[in-house]
C-alpha cells in the first residue's frame, strides 16, 4: 500500500487550529448572541438597562430594605422595604383564614394527603396509577371534606310517617325505598326498550349505592367539631375552589364537548346553548347572581352556603370553557381515525374512550392548562362575594390597626403575586414536561 | 322593554313580600340554634375587623356580642358573617344573618324601601378632613385655596363642593379612584387636605409614615349616622336590639360599667334597680330575663366603654367622643329610660 503513496501527500493531518479567540468563550457566545449586528448590540444595552432598572428597586424593596422581624407597625412605620414581619405574623391567617386554630391539624391532614396522592401520579414512573387516580377522585374528596367541615349532617328524612321508622334510620330507609323504585323503573325501562335489564341495572345500582355510601359517611359522627365555611380562609379557600373547579371542569368539559359535536339535535342545541351562556357572561356576574340574587328567590330560612354557591358557579363557568378547547383537539383529529375506528366495530364511547379522547387531549394540552392557569387565577373572584381568598385574606389583614404602616398593604400584594406565580409557574412546567413526554412519537 | 323591567321588578317584589310576611320569631330562630348570626365589616378598624388569630374586634362586633349577652348571658354566643357593602341587605333580608351591624349609614331610602329597620345610631360619623401638623391650620373654615384629595364618584365630592361654596372658599378638587391612591397622593404633598369619612380618616392616618404628623380637623360636614339593622316584620326581635342599644347608654349615664356593676347591684337608686332587674321586670315583655341589661353591662361593659376599646383615645385610632359623647356630656347620645 505504501508503494502508491507519492511523496508529495501528507499521511497525517495538520493539527486544527485553536477557533479565533473572538468565537469562543463568553466573548463569543456574547458576540454571536448579543452583539452580533449594530440593532442587536442597542437592543441588549437597552434591554439590560431596563432589567437593571426594574431590577434594582425591587431587590432593595423585598430583601436590602426590608423589615424581617417586628412585634407591630412600629417596626415598618417607617420602612422603605417590605415589611416582612408583618407577613410572618399573618401567615397562619393567609393559610387557613379563621379556621380555628385548635381544628387547624385537620386542614394540614388534608393538604398532606393531597400531595401524597398527587405527587406519585404526576411522576411518570411510579405504578399503581389507575389505584392512586381512583383514590383521589373518589376517597379523598370525601375525607377532605368530613374534615374539613366535621361532617356529622343530620338527615332526618321527610316523606315517611314518623310513627311507621325509629328517627334514626328514617332517612335511610326512605333513601333505600327510593332507590328501589329507581333501580325498578330502569329495569323496566330496558324491557320495554328490550335492551339486557343487568348492565343498565347494575350501573344504577353502582351509581345509588356510591351515592348511598357518600351520604352515610359524611352523617357518621367522628367526633370533630363542625367549622362553618364561613371561618375558612386564605389559601385553604384558594384550593380548595381550583382543584374542585379544575378536577370537575375537565370531565364536564369533555361531555360538553362531545354533546357540541353530537349528531343529536336536542344534546347539541342543550350544549351549545350552556357553553354560549357561560361564555357570554362574565365570572363575577355568576357569582354575584350565586350570592346576592340566589338567596332571594329561595324561601326564607333555606340558605346555600356561600362557599358551596361559589364553587358551583365556578366549576360550570371553567367547563364552558374547558369545553371549547377540548372541541378544538377533537376537531383537529383526521377523519381517518373516526373512520377506522368504526370499522373495528367499536360502540361510540369505546372509540371516544380509546381512540378519540387519549390523541385530542393530548393535542390541547397547553389549551387546558392555560385554563387551569386562568381558573386558578380567577379564584381570587371570589373576595368580591365575601369569601376570603389568598388574596381577600391579605386585603383584609393590612387594615389591621396593629400592622397598618405605608408598606404593608404593599408587602402583601408582593407576597400574594409570589405564591400565585409559584403555583402557576410550577402547573406551566409541568405541563410542558408531559407535553414532551407524551409527544416522542412525533419527534 | 321597559315592561319587561317593570314585571320583572313587580315579580322580584311579589318574592320579597311573601318572604317577609313568611317570617316568625327571630328571637325564637335564635334561641333555638343557640347563637346569634350576625354581619359584620370583615376588614374596618374600631368597627369590625379580625385579627391574626381570628379574634373579632370593633364596636359593630361589641353590639353584636352585647344582644347574644342579653339573649344568652354569654358574649361568645354571636357567629359572625363577614359581608362587603353589596352583599349585606341580601345577607339580611335573606335570613342568612339575624342582625346586621356593619357601619351601615341610615338613610331614608334604606329605611323605607330595603326591607329593613334600623334600630339607632351606635355611631355618628360625618366627612371630616385631614391635614398635616406642620399646615397650621385648626378649623376647616381655613382651608381656603386649598387643593383637597379625595376618591371620586362618591357623594364625598359632592358634600366638599357645597361646604366650600356655601363658605364662599375657593378650592381645588385632586380626585383619584382608589383609596390607596388617595392616601399616597396625600402622603406625597400632592394635596393639603384629605376628606373622607371621618372614622375612615383616623383609619387611613395610621397607614401613613408619620401618623402623630397629621391631625383630623374638627369640622364634620356631613351626616353619617352609623347603625346595626334588621329585617323588616318581626318588631319582638327590633324592639329587643333596639333595647340592646338603649341599655348600653343608659348604663353609661347610671354610671353602671362592666367592672362595678356587681357591686352596684345592691344600690338603691330605682334607676339602677329597674335596670338590673332589681325592681320591675322589664325583660319578659321582650322575650328575655329581668337581667337583661345586667348581663349585657357584666359581658360587655357600656356604650362608653365598647367605644374606648375600640376606637377610643388610648387606642392607636385615637378618636375623641365628640359627638358621640352622652347628651349630658356634649354629645347627642341619648336613650329613653327602662320603666
Amino acid at each position: 500500500m505504501t508503494a502508491f503513496v507519492s511523496a508529495f501527500v501528507r499521511d497525517e493531518f495538520v493539527a486544527p487550529k485553536p477557533p479565533p479567540p473572538s468565537t469562543v468563550g463568553v466573548v463569543g457566545w456574547m458576540r454571536q448572541n448579543l452583539f452580533s449586528s449594530v440593532l442587536n448590540s442597542i437592543l441588549t444595552i437597552a434591554a439590560g438597562a431596563l432589567i437593571v432598572w426594574l431590577l434594582i428597586p425591587l431587590v432593595r424593596f423585598t430583601l436590602i430594605d426590608a423589615v424581617w422581624s417586628g412585634e407591630d407597625r412600629s417596626a415598618c412605620a417607617q420602612a422603605t422595604g417590605a415589611c416582612w414581619a408583618y407577613v410572618k405574623a399573618y401567615l397562619p391567617q393567609f393559610v387557613y383564614g379563621r379556621y380555628p386554630i385548635g381544628e387547624r391539624w385537620r386542614v394540614d391532614i388534608v393538604f398532606w394527603m393531597l400531595v401524597i396522592g398527587l405527587v406519585p401520579l404526576l411522576i411518570p414512573r411510579v405504578p399503581l396509577k389507575r389505584l392512586n387516580a381512583i383514590f383521589l377522585l373518589t376517597f379523598y374528596p370525601l375525607i377532605a371534606y368530613v374534615l374539613l367541615t366535621g361532617g356529622h349532617h343530620v338527615f332526618t328524612g321527610s316523606f315517611l310517617p314518623e310513627g311507621l321508622v325509629p328517627p334514626s334510620v328514617r332517612f335511610a330507609a326512605e333513601y333505600a325505598l327510593v332507590s328501589a323504585l329507581i333501580i325498578l323503573a330502569v329495569g323496566l325501562l330496558s324491557v320495554l326498550l328490550g335492551k339486557p335489564v343487568a348492565g343498565s341495572g347494575a350501573l344504577a345500582g353502582m351509581i345509588l349505592g356510591g351515592l348511598g355510601l357518600v351520604l352515610a359517611v359524611v352523617s357518621i359522627d367522628f367526633g370533630l367539631e363542625p367549622v362553618e365555611t364561613a371561618n375558612w380562609g386564605g389559601l385553604l379557600v384558594t384550593l380548595v375552589v381550583a382543584v374542585t373547579g379544575m378536577v370537575a371542569s375537565l370531565p364536564l368539559g369533555v361531555l360538553l364537548a362531545l354533546g357540541r359535536r353530537s349528531a343529536m339535535p336536542v344534546v347539541r342545541l342543550a350544549s351549545v346553548t350552556f357553553i354560549e351562556v357561560c361564555r357570554g357572561v362574565p365570572l363575577i356576574t355568576v357569582l354575584f347572581m350565586a350570592s346576592v340574587m340566589l338567596p332571594l328567590f329561595l324561601p326564607e330560612g333555606v340558605t346555600f352556603d356561600k362557599l358551596l354557591r361559589a364553587l358551583i358557579g365556578v366549576a360550570l363557568f371553567s367547563s364552558a370553557y374547558m369545553a371549547e378547547t377540548i372541541r378544538g383537539g377533537l376537531q383537529a383529529m383526521p377523519r381517518g381515525q373516526y373512520e377506522g375506528a368504526m370499522a373495528l366495530g367499536l360502540s361510540y364511547w369505546q372509540m371516544m374512550r380509546m381512540i378519540i379522547l387519549p390523541q385530542a387531549l393530548r393535542l390541547v394540552i397547553p389549551g387546558i392548562v392555560g385554563s387551569f392557569i386562568a381558573l386558578f387565577k380567577d379564584t381570587t373572584l371570589v373576595a368580591i362575594i365575601g369569601l376570603f381568598d389568598f388574596l381577600g385574606q391579605i386585603q383584609a389583614s393590612a387594615n389591621d390597626s396593629k400592622w397598618a404602616s405605608p408598606v404593608t398593604g404593599i408587602t402583601g400584594y408582593v407576597f400574594a403575586a409570589m405564591v400565585f406565580w409559584a403555583f402557576c409557574f410550577s402547573m406551566s412546567r409541568y405541563a410542558g414536561f408531559m407535553e414532551k413526554r407524551l409527544d416522542r412519537s412525533r419527534r | 322593554m321597559n315592561k319587561h323591567i317593570t314585571s320583572l321588578i313587580f315579580g322580584a317584589s311579589l318574592a320579597l313580600a311573601g318572604i317577609s310576611a313568611a317570617s316568625a320569631g327571630t328571637l325564637e330562630d335564635v334561641k333555638a340554634k343557640g347563637f346569634v348570626q350576625c354581619g359584620v365589616n370583615p376588614s374596618l378598624i374600631g368597627f369590625g375587623i379580625a385579627d391574626e388569630k381570628g379574634e373579632w374586634s370593633g364596636i359593630d362586633v361589641d353590639f353584636c356580642r352585647a344582644v347574644a349577652s342579653a339573649i344568652f348571658n354569654d358574649p361568645t354566643k354571636v357567629k359572625f358573617s363577614p359581608l362587603n357593602a353589596k352583599e349585606r341587605f341580601t345577607a339580611l333580608q335573606s335570613g342568612e344573618v339575624d342582625l346586621l351591624s356593619r357601619n351601615t349609614t341610615w338613610t331614608m331610602s334604606r329605611d323605607s324601601s330595603l326591607g329593613l329597620m334600623f334600630v339607632g345610631v351606635t355611631y355618628y360619623d360625618g366627612q371630616g378632613f385631614m391635614v398635616r401638623k406642620s399646615l397650621g391650620v385648626s378649623s376647616a373654615l381655613e382651608l381656603s385655596g386649598a387643593k383637597v384629595c379625595t376618591q371620586t364618584g362618591t357623594t364625598t365630592e359632592l358634600n366638599l363642593a357645597d361646604y366650600f361654596r356655601s363658605h364662599n372658599m375657593p378650592y381645588e378638587v385632586v380626585a383619584f379612584e382608589k383609596n390607596e391612591e388617595v392616601l399616597q397622593a396625600y402622603e406625597a404633598g400632592r394635596c393639603d387636605a384629605y376628606t373622607t369619612d371621618a372614622s375612615g380618616l383616623y383609619a387611613e392616618r395610621l397607614k401613613l409614615t408619620n401618623p402623630d404628623d397629621h391631625m383630623i380637623l374638627p369640622e364634620i360636614i356631613s351626616k353619617e349616622p352609623l347603625g346595626p339593622a334588621v329585617r323588616q316584620g318581626d318588631d319582638k326581635w327590633f324592639t329587643l336590639v333596639k333595647w340592646t342599644y338603649f341599655a348600653l347608654i343608659n348604663a353609661e349615664e347610671l354610671g353602671l360599667t362592666k367592672a362595678n356593676i356587681d357591686e352596684k347591684k345592691s344600690s338603691d337608686n330605682p334607676e339602677i334597680k329597674r335596670f338590673v332587674g332589681a325592681e320591675g321586670d322589664f325583660g319578659t315583655p321582650i322575650g328575655l330575663t329581668s337581667d337583661w341589661a345586667y348581663r349585657i353591662v357584666k359581658n360587655v361593659g357600656n356604650y362608653g366603654e365598647i367605644f374606648d376599646a375600640n376606637v377610643g383615645p388610648s387606642t392607636k385610632l385615637g378618636i375623641a367622643r365628640g359627638l358621640n359623647n352622652l347628651w349630658s356630656k356634649g354629645g347627642i347620645q341619648y336613650a329613653p329610660p327602662i320603666r
